[in-house]
């Protein structure tokens, strides 16, 4: 599926790459472009093909079919050592017998840059990710916040056109992670180089990225920014992959959407269809808080409440056998008996995702 | 944890072993070396640094103990050059093979040593395989006679038999280097060559320093090879200890040469271990 917000300008150009290892299919047709200074999230469970387009795309391994480009010039058919693309490898890759200073020039060094430059540019990269007191340090010597900044410094001090990032976060711990998504945000705001970061993680997904391109078993599910992949899903897969759901099974009849108990009107053809209804879509009706005209309204019996924080999951069993999750704000108390309404057009029809190997 | 009994169990018998075999041999040996042998053959109980002297000032000592370390520490080389871009190719480039080539590697020490000298007997002799090739294609008129009984034939034989012991070091050491490592290398545009130079040789330093000691201290004290085909100037300095506590009866230089030896292995195995550290990063 081709992108559906073009870019202004394409920096990468991803062209139909399908890749299999022997019968096993990894990626189908993969198309997707990456603008200039952008931050591209690919987003996808583990084997959906996302770390394998990453390392196409870096050199690593070679598409079975497609092309790469950048710019005018052909990438899929360079050396990675030739390619302006650098990347920052999962577990960090440092190279355990050089130090902090020294794994950072290392591209400058292979380059043959003047040894003076060498020193210049591997301090202000060492400077920029606030490494300069452990340059004299041993990758070993120093945690994994550390080392992962020094891989970072590592990649951005050739300038590369273009970054990758492996997972580069997944081994850190949640606090450190947190912290380390808003500084990688920044220094890419900082540098202007366009980023493509690889995770599993919808939530990091959503925090850093410009657009995300959602992966599932080697196909492109939908590639949008974070507010209009949560907003407007493509399909049920990537509805419940990015945040909760409700997945509701319609029936469409002369311009009314029928799901069990509830009804209302749906501009679509006629036959089954399937909405995405948020959590947050759906509000509790109570003597404060009467119904509004014009909404879909149920009656529910309480089957659970989740306590997360700032707001309240609960699951509210509906006529016909409908459960419906409902994000309230934490405190109100809830009876057993409740009153439920959402806008009709806060249910957003999705296309129904086919089963896949 | 575990009990008095268990422990005394597990401890008890390698401790005897040790000391039995290893111990009180070794303590025998230091007894012998300060003693000397009388005109009768009798062992004098003398106490004195006679042998070690002995071992220093007469020339054919000194002089085979040296050209023996010379012998090994070509054999060294040897392995090494063998047995390093073997381990790489092995361990970076032979794919699905990789098994099979490591078995045709480790195959041959499953081979007595005598059979592998003696095959090196029929080939370098002077109705040899070599030389008789070397006359039937004209090449030579009479046999080289320098290819058998001479230190060349000692070379060549401990280098085909110790090379798989500098392989397999150098070839753990090779496959223990993250992959990873070598693509960030490529990545940073650094080309095959570079990366070799740059990340694969030096993580490959610690298997080689090991590769490097168990080929010359096992070359070092053979004396199977120079007996069977290095001639009279192809003798290593065990052949010495051998004819000293056999057909010359005197074991107390006998004692005081192996001790040299054994101190002369024990710091190069120190020296190995220091140099290992300082270059292994895990």
């Amino acid at each position: 599926m081709p992108t559906d917000a073009t870019p202004k300008s394409a920096l990468l150009s991803i062209r139909n790459v399908a890749k299999s290892f022997g019968k096993n299919v990894v990626l189908r047709e993969i198309s997707l472009d990456i603008a200039e200074g952008e931050f591209l999230t690919i987003l996808g469970e583990s084997g959906s093909g996302k770390t394998t387009l990453l390392r196409i795309v870096a050199g690593f391994e070679s598409a079975s079919s497609g092309e790469v480009w950048m710019g005018d010039e052909r990438l899929d058919r360079q050396p990675p050592y030739r390619r302006r693309v650098n990347t920052v490898f999962q577990h960090y890759a440092l190279f355990p017998h050089l130090t902090v200073e020294q794994n950072v020039g290392y591209g400058l060094r292979v380059a043959g840059r003047p040894e003076a430059e060498i020193a210049s540019r591997v301090a202000e990269a060492l400077e920029k990710v606030r490494m300069t007191q452990h340059a004299k340090a041993k990758p070993s010597k120093i945690s994994g916040g550390q080392q992962q900044r020094v891989a970072l410094a590592r990649a951005l001090v050739n300038r590369p056109r273009l970054l990758l990032l492996d997972e580069p976060l997944s081994a850190l711990d949640a606090n450190l992670r947190r912290q380390m998504q808003v500084e990688l945000k920044s220094l890419q705001r900082e540098v202007g180089i366009a980023f493509v970061f690889v995770t599993h993680d919808q939530e990091e997904a959503m925090v850093m990225s410009d657009r995300i391109a959602l992966l599932r078993s080697g196909e492109l599910e939908q590639i949008a920014t974070p507010r209009e992949i949560y907003s407007q899903p493509a399909t049920a897969y990537v509805a419940q992959f990015i945040g909760h759901t409700n997945l509701l099974q319609c029936e469409v009849r002369q311009g009314t959407a029928h799901g069990g108990a509830l009804s209302w009107p749906a501009q679509l053809p006629e036959g089954p269809a399937l909405f995405s209804l948020r959590p947050e879509s759906i509000q509790v009706v109570s003597v404060t808080k009467p119904a509004t005209p014009g909404y879909v309204q149920v009656r529910g019996r309480l089957l659970q409440q989740a306590f997360h924080g700032a707001t309240e999951l609960i699951r509210v069993h509906c006529p016909g056998g409908l459960v419906l999750t409902v994000r309230t704000p934490s405190g109100a108390g809830i009876p057993d008996e409740i009153d439920l309404e959402f806008s009709p057009t806060s249910a957003v029809p999705v296309r129904q995702s086919p089963g896949r190997h | 944890m575990f009990s008095r009994a268990y422990k005394t169990i597990v401890t008890v018998p390698p401790l005897l072993w040790v000391t039995v075999f290893l111990l009180i041999p070794y303590l025998l040996m230091l007894c012998y070396s300060f003693w000397s042998v009388s005109p009768a053959q009798t062992i004098v109980h003398s106490w004195d640094l006679a042998n070690y002297q002995t071992l220093f000032r007469v020339n054919v000592y000194w002089q085979t103990l040296l050209r023996s370390m010379w012998i090994a520490a070509r054999v060294t080389i040897f392995s090494l050059l063998l047995g390093y871009p073997l381990a790489y190719f092995l361990s970076f480039y032979a794919g699905k093979r990789k098994d099979l080539f490591y078995q045709l590697v480790i195959i041959p020490l499953w081979v007595s040593y005598l059979v592998r000298a003696y095959a090196w007997k029929t080939i370098l002799g002077s109705d040899g395989v070599l030389n008789t090739l070397l006359q039937f294609v004209h090449l030579t008129r009479h046999p080289l006679e320098f290819l058998l009984y001479s230190p060349f034939a000692v070379v060549l034989t401990l280098t085909h038999i110790y090379t798989p012991f500098a392989f397999l070091p150098i070839y753990a050491a090779l496959e223990h280097i993250p992959r990873n490592l070598v693509e960030a290398s490529h990545d940073l545009g650094a080309t095959p060559a570079q990366t070799f130079w740059n990340v694969i040789f030096p993580l490959s330093i610690p298997g080689m320093v090991a590769g490097a000691t168990f080929a010359f201290v096992l070359s070092l004290g053979d004396f199977l090879a120079p007996l069977l085909l290095g001639g009279p100037s192809g003798i290593m300095i065990s052949n010495i200890v051998v004819s000293l506590f056999g057909a010359a009866y005197n074991w107390p230089l006998g004692a005081a040469i192996s001790l040299c030896m054994l101190a002369l292995v024990v710091s190069l195995l120190f020296l190995s271990e220091r140099l290992e550290k300082k270059w292994s990063f895990s």
